[in-house]
């Protein structure tokens, strides 16, 4: 009975959302309140059916009714609950169904807390949000319905596929979808903007809100992926620049580039064009990316269930929307007001270079992902693109836009001078390049990059550092004076702050990781000992470990010497029930480096092949993330934001008075 | 000119959605064999089941009719997914089916034969995985296709399914064997 109501609730909601876009851009057009206030209603109900969808999905996999067909693919009676739960989204038709979910939620945010917007643009954004939610709706209804019946049911199903059987599942998808979806805002904004055909201060304010928390969960998710595949995959990669990896990071680096040019466009009603397309854009990737992940153009580690109509569908609704909302650009945006004008040396003209380097950037990595699909086209064959193709063209562009990131927040608006600018930076610059001095002193030339690396990153850590000291005047040696403006610090100062610091962070990981992994290949059996990365470690015991669906080989690692936690086990699981097999590592983390050991099979004397590696400072790659969304979040607190931002209370607006 | 840089981003857009449609026509798992259109590398390995009279496997046995030549290994679990489907060719004696047990250590591709059947005319024993790499093997399963004349025509990796046979290896097979 639940996956019939499910069922019909999507349904419902398909309807609701193609109701919801009509009424609103008919409201919108007439100017009629009641119309626009049906709107949305409309998107409030959504929610609601494709929340009730998503409960009878949950609930099949909580139960473990196998005549659901997706329960009987992805979920078994030995698998502990938490993952039946997960399992609701580890399946392509669940994790639309999650997708719609997170959609809906940002339709019913916008209807209910929007009131401070004026109407008629609410109106529209309702009408194009609406639009997207049909779509997808219609894509989960028509090609990948969850709630299809088995008949006869089968008494038990087949496992999930027991690499996703982690925490990460829990958590990875719904963040990166609640990134990439909440861009869709952003891209309903731009797209409202461009049939209005004015965009405004207010409208970049109104916007940041919803850009900021898209990238700033788009961020933790990232991170959240990239620590999973650092532990789950068993040889310590943290990046492998797989297609579906950089189908995240292109919609990552386009929001990065729309936070600050709508910053530009606020502050100094600069860039107007150009934040526009970046919105599109940003959307734009993230459907691409789902493309990619559901129609096997390109083959990954994440591809679910190869179907080239459900590509086809996607497709075709990357092609409408996207190529509406730029056909639309093309005619209305150069209709649209020039900005304000700014000096070479600006903040505006700092936030223009960021913008097209990331732009470059997004779109060398583009080039790299869909590669393949070029080559079979222009000169047929299959090659795969790696690695050495992305690190060639994204560090120099990268180095660039960490060196500027650096001067970003002290630059002045509208113009700027070469060397007051420098003097303001002269402790940051004289710390990087002591420290890029010294790393190539104590490491040699051949690690010139990893020390560049290095040296960024302490650039980029000195200056914010820098910034909040300019703030707080830590250089007039007044402590009374200094601990107030500390107290007034405001939300959008720590905001930069924490954020350009968790980038320096970020950096100074995966340089160290980068230029100073070391590891060991070795066969111990137990009782052995040996000498690694200046610990001594003996393999204490080897033997069969059971756990709730699966069995395990594990191996208990004893660290006698040396720093981290005392005692490491790594284990192979095997699953029977779907018959594979997922290493467990051991980690001993700490905040200058992981010892990562992962097991091999076992040979005929009772040995095992161990791997050993040493990933200094590596923990700080996910450290800075998590700095760089609390900068997020600080940004998100800031009061500026909340005034012009949708809030119930119908207060006046300020509509242009920051500008 | 200025108009342009605006219609710039729709037209690059509709080019990339044209480059995407085309790729959707295409499967990524196909790695087209450097071998396909050549004779087989030539070899010559004991049998598997040593001592149980066996033949073993030659590159010149693949003469006179098309052949398959399965790659399998105990270790490799689509291997085992694959098993019943090719003990029912086997059975049906649908074409000649010859096996090359790839990295495997002492016996354990024979007992594996012993203990799920054993669908092959001949097998090869292959522990170094030497005769793999000639033949460009990326991982087990993998499945061959060689004509009359002993020229390898197509490259199946992963496991034989009744799809992959329907739709792929049985046209192909009678299409070899019509020709001259």
């Amino acid at each position: 009975m639940g996956a019939e109501i499910g069922h019909f609730a999507l349904i419902l909601a398909f309807v609701l959302a193609l109701l919801q876009s009509g009424v609103a851009f008919w409201g919108a057009q007439r100017a009629d309140g009641a119309l626009i206030g049906l709107g949305r209603a409309a998107a409030l109900l959504q929610l609601l059916f494709v929340a009730t969808a998503f409960g009878a999905l949950a609930l099949a996999f909580a139960q473990l009714d196998f005549s659901v067909a997706l329960v009987a693919r992805h979920s078994n009676s030995s698998q502990p609950l938490a993952y039946r739960l997960g399992a609701t989204w580890g399946s392509h038709e669940g994790s639309m169904l999650l997708w719609v979910l997170i959609l809906s939620l940002h339709g019913a945010a916008l209807a209910r807390f929007g009131r401070g917007l004026r109407a008629t643009f609410l109106a529209r954004v309702l009408g194009v949000q609406g639009l997207l939610g049909a779509a997808f709706l219609g894509f989960s209804l028509f090609t990948s319905n969850p709630f299809l019946r088995l008949f006869p049911a089968p008494p038990e199903g087949a496992e999930l596929n027991p690499l996703l059987q982690d925490p990460g599942l829990i958590t990875h998808p719904p963040l990166l979808y609640l990134g990439y979806v909440g861009l869709s805002v952003a891209f309903a904004f731009a797209v409202a903007a461009l049939i209005e055909g004015r965009v405004d201060a207010a409208w970049a304010r109104w916007v940041r809100p919803w850009v900021l928390a898209a990238w700033t969960t788009l961020t933790v998710g990232i991170a959240f992926g990239s620590h999973w595949a650092y532990y789950e995959l068993g040889w310590g990669g943290w990046w492998f620049w797989d297609p579906v990896e950089n189908a995240s990071l292109m919609p990552w680096l386009m929001a990065t580039a729309l936070l600050h040019s709508a910053l530009v466009l606020e502050k100094r009603g600069a860039l107007i064009s150009w934040t526009l397309l970046l919105a599109i854009l940003a959307f734009s990737l993230s459907l691409i990316g789902t493309f990619l992940v559901r129609s096997g153009v390109l083959n990954s580690v994440h591809a679910f269930a190869v179907d080239s109509a459900r590509g086809a569908y996607v497709l075709a609704f990357c092609v409408l929307a996207t190529g509406t909302a730029l056909g639309l650009y093309a005619w209305r945006a150069p209709a649209m007001r020039t900005g304000a004008m700014f000096g070479p040396l600006s903040k505006e003209a700092g936030v223009t270079l960021n913008n097209l380097l990331l732009v470059v950037a997004t779109g060398a990595v583009f080039l790299g992902t869909f590669y393949p699909v070029l080559y079979d086209l222009m000169r047929g064959g299959a090659i795969s693109v790696g690695p050495p193709y992305f690190n060639l063209v994204f560090v120099p562009l990268f180095i660039l836009l960490l060196v500027i990131a650096g001067f970003g927040p002290l630059l002045q608006w509208k113009r700027d001078e070469i060397k007051p600018l420098l003097g303001r930076l002269a402790g940051p610059l004289l710390i990087a390049g002591l420290a890029f001095v010294a790393g190539l002193l104590a490491f040699g030339l051949a690690r010139t990059l990893a020390v560049l690396g290095l040296a960024l990153g302490a650039w980029l850590i000195a200056a914010p550092v820098q910034l909040m000291a300019r703030r707080w005047r830590l250089g007039a040696k007044d402590a009374g004076l200094s601990w107030s403006l500390l107290r007034a610090t405001p939300p959008a100062a720590w905001a930069v702050a924490l954020a350009h610091l968790g980038l320096g962070v970020t950096v100074v990981g995966i340089a160290a990781v980068g230029g100073f992994e070391t590891a060991k290949v070795l066969r111990m059996g137990p009782g052995d000992r040996a000498e690694f990365a200046g610990r001594t470690i003996l393999l204490d015991s080897l033997g069969p470990a059971i756990g709730p669906n699966y069995q395990a080989d594990r191996a208990v690692f004893k660290i006698l010497e040396g720093r981290g936690p005392p005692v490491l086990t790594s284990e192979r699981r095997f699953y029977p029930s779907s018959q594979s097999q997922t290493i467990e590592a051991a980690i001993g983390a700490s905040l200058i480096g992981n010892l990562y050991i992962s097991v091999g099979e076992r040979d005929g004397s009772g040995r095992v092949v161990v791997r050993m590696w040493n990933h200094p400072f590596v923990g700080w790659i996910w450290g800075g993330a998590a700095f760089m969304a609390l900068g997020g979040l600080a940004s998100l607190c800031d009061r500026r934001l909340r005034l012009g931002a949708p809030q119930p209370s119908r207060r006046p607006r300020l509509a242009g008075a920051a500008a | 000119m200025r108009r342009l840089a605006f219609i710039l981003p729709v037209l690059a857009f509709l080019g990339i959605a044209g480059v995407l449609a085309f790729g959707l026509g295409r499967d990524p798992k196909i790695l087209p064999s450097m071998l396909i259109g050549k004779p087989l590398p030539a070899f010559d390995l004991p049998d598997v089941r040593a001592g149980s009279g066996g033949k073993g496997l030659a590159s010149r046995d693949f003469r006179g009719e098309p052949m398959l030549l399965n790659v399998f290994a105990s270790w490799c679990v689509s291997c085992r997914v694959e098993h019943p489907f090719l003990m029912r060719l086997a059975r049906e004696g649908a074409v000649p089916l010859h096996g090359l047990n790839w990295k495997d250590k002492g016996d354990a591709g024979a007992r594996w034969l012993t203990q799920f059947g054993d669908p092959f005319d001949r097998v090869g024993y292959d522990p170094t995985g030497r005769t793999g790499v000639d033949l460009g093997v990326t991982g087990a399963p993998e499945t061959f296709v060689i004509d009359a004349k002993g020229v390898v025509r197509y490259r199946h990796v992963g496991p034989v399914t009744p799809e992959v046979w329907t739709s792929k290896l049985e046209p192909l097979l009678r299409r070899l064997r019509a020709e001259p």
